[in-house]
């Protein structure tokens, strides 16, 4: 045991205890205390275990800079894997665990795996199981070296906010120069946001100790957050910005933590100042990575902020000015300090997981904790996500910002002013648009770096088990971009991003190849700063949420009468009716429709009017088909094309004027063809002589079909003659029913007589209730769209998408007229005699029939001839038909209009059986039942 | 997350556009002949430059069609035209 809890000091609240546990043991801590931070108060040292080696790793850092301390935690039954836990906050309760090791992070069983490590180095993975299959091993070695369990359970009502968000000036971290700006410009009348991930502002303050303008820390932190809020700035702690976007979008997390949902901030600033601090890097030594080696700012952060001693006997080795007021501080706690100088000579870690002494040089001494500082690295996360540059500092000796990204600044240490008067100064001066006044630097440091060649096993990577000796392979073997090096040692790939690791990367690759640093360079600095998690992303947008689902306004009818609802197209409907299994259900409603008529509603069929003096010239333009012949008062069944001459949907176009047309193209269709057609109305047209208007969801639409629809259409006793001499298939009438326009369109997707229905929504239910009273007078009810997809299969009736694939065009469907015939320029036009269009073998559609006996064949089963059979064909439709009591299908075929009478071999996941290809119109093929 | 302006309703989201294509394209007459090669070009061939570029966007929620001209490489977008006729 040796952290322990100081008497005083630090923001958690004493008062109360909060009861935890961590791999099966109980522990107490306070509220303001971090997982990490209560462990190392009950003097826990090993909080897991490495990647590769399953080495004890300890805590190194103090909040996002830490690579070691991963670990699943569960509240209440929820579970969050692979929490860091030196910024998960403490609540009573939590369950946690170390990820990667068994049974628990102090004996893990895999330990062992250590004493391989010759053999295990840099690129192992990629030379060893390289023969027979990769896939052989992976499984395995995934299970050996992983992070956390996914439980698969979700958590009830996390659910992430998203909101957008405005204001002049976003300041980027709560420290004392972050405070101080945002006072200065609140105060100057600015919209100002300020930010900070810890739940309490201070940053750095806690750590450095002292006084500051003759306050406490906390006292100076209270006024100036006071200030701030009363002069209208708003401040977010427990909130992250991870991530700068395209245009100065940053992306804020609040709660990315544990136990409650976490929200999403899109925040617009038109300004944001970067004062997210700097952090300490650790020193490259033999056996740095042992359990007690910690960051010495982190060991400050610790006594400052929750009054944790890391350590009673303490040796310090720093090469830099920035930790003296640290070593006070922990002098101070009653801790025993023993400074020495890094460049003494090399340096070991000794003991195995209980650290118990250092050797530097012929010294060695003896302590519980060694507390390095290898020098001050700002955090430039969000400098470079925005795409500002970095400047290589000699007396910093480290990246600092350089020029700025549009809209943004970096203030106090993230832009490597270490003094505190000298960052508050700066702060006030940036915050109003002043350029800051130069000021010397208090700051030295001693360059240390790896050293090539070193003795002993020195960590660059803690979490992912990057040593230097893996660093000088990759360099033997030719990965010396970094780039490169990272992705062949995953230096820099772990939890920590890099955090504590990318910095000794590649100067230990610029040490390699005798190179300066700033010429090596970095790694691409990506999205997000910390792990966030996913559910901030998608926020409520799952589920129906993200894809709502339209609504019939009959539905309430619809499961009256014992729908079974689906999604169609986008579209609840239902599927068939009845409390029968569906395939009886279907069948019978076949049967119906066949016998007296089928009621379908039809409401989703697209209805979008076209009108305006050049609205005949365009609809003829957007569509294959002339259209511009078409008599007011009629019907034109027909295709719109994409440019190459594919079919991209069909449908029929009704002319109710001169200049006023209504098309109905697919259900699952209307949002793309009316996107085309509003494309097309502003290419090369005048849109100020043609209107859109997608009406589809204004009517809804009827349809009865069969040989009692007429029957059944004069019960409602309309003011129009139904007969077949005067209304016509393929005709169009508009009449009142109870008060309000009907519209009927006489076309038939069924093979009967059919009228399709359309009228106000508000109106629909009155138009169900007369139908379905009249149809049952005729013994006909209600059919649902699977009982119309089998009709209209029955009559060879194509649906764009089932039937045709992307290359179907309309010559392949036996629709070759328009194509070559019409006089007027089109769409699609061109592409309809490209070589392709003009090929032999196109794939045309065709009917199938089998063997009596047989049953129906598998939609989408290859069609075969010959010895070395390839697939000439799918079968694109295929049910076992009612009304002709046999099998049925649609396919295509390549030359398929020529081989009627064929026979073929339909194969299927190693199964073939014959079919015989037919037209693809099974049913009444003279259309005499249409006429009836 | 990208702001773009749309000439009728001002700077919007992103996500509330449709990139239409490059502009400057146009199709080739019909009524006369037009090689496999034009059509093709017409159809596919993309300049996918770096740096200035022209493109033509629609705003979704207005369906207004209009130009606009960006920095492929830093994001920036440097104007947009309106293809409706002045006065309409």
């Amino acid at each position: 045991m040796s952290g322990t809890r100081t008497e005083t000091g630090g923001l958690i609240d004493r008062a109360e205890i909060l009861r935890f546990r961590f791999d099966g043991r109980d522990y107490t801590g306070h509220p303001g205390d971090t997982l990490a931070s209560a462990l190392l108060a009950n003097g826990v040292r090993v909080l897991g275990r490495s990647f590769k080696y399953h080495r004890p790793r300890g805590v190194w850092g103090g909040w996002f800079d830490d690579p070691n301390a991963i670990l699943d935690v569960g509240l209440d039954g929820n579970a969050i894997p692979n929490c860091q836990a030196t910024t998960t906050p403490l609540l009573d309760g939590m369950e946690s665990r170390a990820v990667n090791a068994w049974p628990s992070a102090a004996r893990d069983v895999k330990g062992g795996l250590d004493l391989l490590h010759r053999w295990l180095g840099a690129g192992f993975y990629y030379k060893t199981f390289i023969w027979p299959d990769w896939h052989l091993f992976e499984p395995t070695i995934r299970r050996m070296a992983g992070l956390g369990a996914v439980d698969g359970k979700t958590i009830p009502d996390y659910v992430a906010d998203q909101i957008h968000d405005f204001c002049d000036l976003l300041v980027v971290g709560g420290g004392a120069a972050g405070l101080a700006a945002a006072r200065a410009a609140a105060e100057a009348g600015q919209d100002v946001v300020l930010v900070e991930d810890h739940a309490d502002l201070g940053g750095g303050l806690f750590r450095r100790g002292g006084s500051i303008g003759g306050q406490s820390p906390a006292e100076w932190v209270a006024e100036q957050r006071a200030a701030i809020e009363t002069a209208g700035g708003r401040i977010l702690t427990r909130t992250t910005a991870f991530g700068v976007y395209d245009h100065g979008l940053v992306g804020l997390a609040t709660d990315r933590g544990f136990a409650r949902a976490p929200r999403l901030t899109r925040m617009r600033a038109r300004r944001t100042l970067m004062a997210t601090g700097a952090l300490d890097r650790p020193l490259t030594f033999a056996d740095n990575d042992r359990p007690g080696v910690m960051s010495l700012q982190a060991a400050a952060e610790y006594l400052g902020r929750y009054g944790v001693l890391v350590g009673r006997r303490i040796v310090v080795l720093s090469n830099n000015s920035a930790g003296q007021s640290a070593v006070a501080a922990l002098r101070a706690a009653g801790a025993e300090v023993t400074e020495a100088d890094p460049a003494d000579g090399p340096i070991r870690a000794l003991g195995g997981a209980r650290l118990n002494g250092v050797q530097v040089g012929d010294r060695q001494l003896a302590c519980d904790s060694l507390l390095v500082s290898g020098g001050l690295t700002p955090v430039v996360h969000l400098w470079r996500h925005a795409g500002g540059k970095l400047d290589w500092s000699e007396t910093a000796n480290a990246f600092l910002p350089g020029a700025a990204p549009e809209g943004m600044a970096a203030i106090g240490a993230a832009n490597g002013t270490f003094n505190l008067q000298a960052a508050l100064e700066e702060a006030r001066a940036v915050a109003l648009g002043k350029p800051p006044a130069p000021s010397a630097s208090s700051y030295t440091i001693r360059p240390l770096w790896p050293e090539p060649g070193a003795k002993g096993r020195q960590w660059i990577d803690f979490q992912h088990d990057v040593t230097l000796k893996d660093i000088e392979l990759a360099a033997r073997e030719n990965y010396v971009s970094v780039e490169h090096l990272k992705r062949y040692t995953t230096l820099g790939m772990a939890a920590d991003q890099g955090k504590t690791s990318n910095m000794a990367g590649l100067a230990a690759m610029a040490a390699i190849q005798g190179r300066p640093i700033p010429e090596v360079g970095t790694t691409t600095f990506r999205p997000p700063f910390v792990p966030v998690p996913l559910e901030l992303y998608h926020g409520a947008q799952h589920g129906q949420l993200l894809n709502p689902l339209k609504r019939l306004a009959l539905e309430p009818q619809h499961r009256q009468a014992g729908a079974a609802l689906g999604e169609y197209g986008g579209w609840l409907r239902p599927g068939w009716y009845g409390g029968k299994p569906a395939r009886d259900a279907i069948r019978d409603e076949v049967r119906m429709a066949r016998t007296t008529a089928g009621i379908f509603d039809g409401s989703p069929l697209g209805k979008i009017e076209v009108m305006g003096p050049d609205a005949a010239a365009f609809v003829d333009f957007v569509y294959y088909n002339t259209v511009a012949t078409l008599k007011p008062g009629h019907i034109r069944y027909g295709f719109m094309l994409t440019e190459s001459g594919a079919i991209y949907d069909d449908g029929v176009i009704a002319r109710l004027g001169s200049e006023h047309f209504v098309i109905s193209c697919s259900s699952s269709h209307v949002d793309g063809v009316e996107a085309m057609l509003e494309i097309w109305r502003q290419d090369g047209n005048d849109p100020d002589r043609i209107f859109i208007h997608d009406a589809t969801q204004h009517w809804a639409t009827l349809t009865v079909t069969g040989p009692k629809a007429r029957e059944i259409l004069g019960a409602l006793v309309l003011d129009l003659n139904l007969s077949r001499d005067v209304f016509p298939h393929m005709s169009f009438r508009e009449t009142i029913f109870a008060g309000t326009p009907l519209r009927i369109a006489r076309v038939s997707f069924t093979g009967d007589v059919s009228f399709e229905l359309s009228l106000r929504t508000a109106k629909a239910a009155d138009l169900w209730a007369a139908l379905t009273m009249a149809g049952a007078d005729q013994g006909a009810g209600p059919i649902g769209i699977e009982a119309l997809s089998l009709l209209r299969a029955e009559k060879g009736f194509i649906i764009i998408g089932k039937d045709t694939d992307g290359e179907t065009m309309p010559h392949d469907l036996g629709f070759g007229g328009p194509r070559q015939k019409k006089k007027t320029a089109f769409v699609g036009d061109r592409g309809l005699h490209s070589e392709a269009a003009n090929a032999p073998d196109r794939r045309q559609l065709v009917g199938l029939s089998v063997p009596e006996g047989s049953p129906a064949l598998p939609t989408g089963a290859h069609l075969v001839t010959g010895d070395k059979p390839r697939s000439e064909g799918i079968v694109t439709s295929s049910y076992v038909s009612p009304t002709l009591e046999r099998p049925i299908a649609l396919a295509l075929l390549a030359r398929g209009a020529a081989r009627h009478g064929e026979v073929l071999r339909v194969w299927h996941m190693g199964q073939v059986r014959a079919a015989t290809v037919t037209p693809p119109c099974a049913l009444d093929p003279k259309g005499a039942r249409l006429d009836a | 997350m990208q702001l773009f302006p749309c000439p009728f309703c001002g700077a919007r989201d992103e996500r509330e556009f449709h990139f239409m294509g490059e502009a400057g394209k146009t199709r080739p007459d019909t009524q006369q002949p037009v090689s496999d090669a034009d059509w093709a070009a017409y159809l596919y061939d993309q300049r996918n430059d770096k740096g200035r570029v022209r493109e033509v966007w629609m705003h979704l929620p207005c369906r207004e069609v209009f130009g606009m001209q960006r920095d492929s490489v830093t994001m920036q977008v440097l104007g947009t035209t309106a293809f409706r006729k002045a006065g309409a």
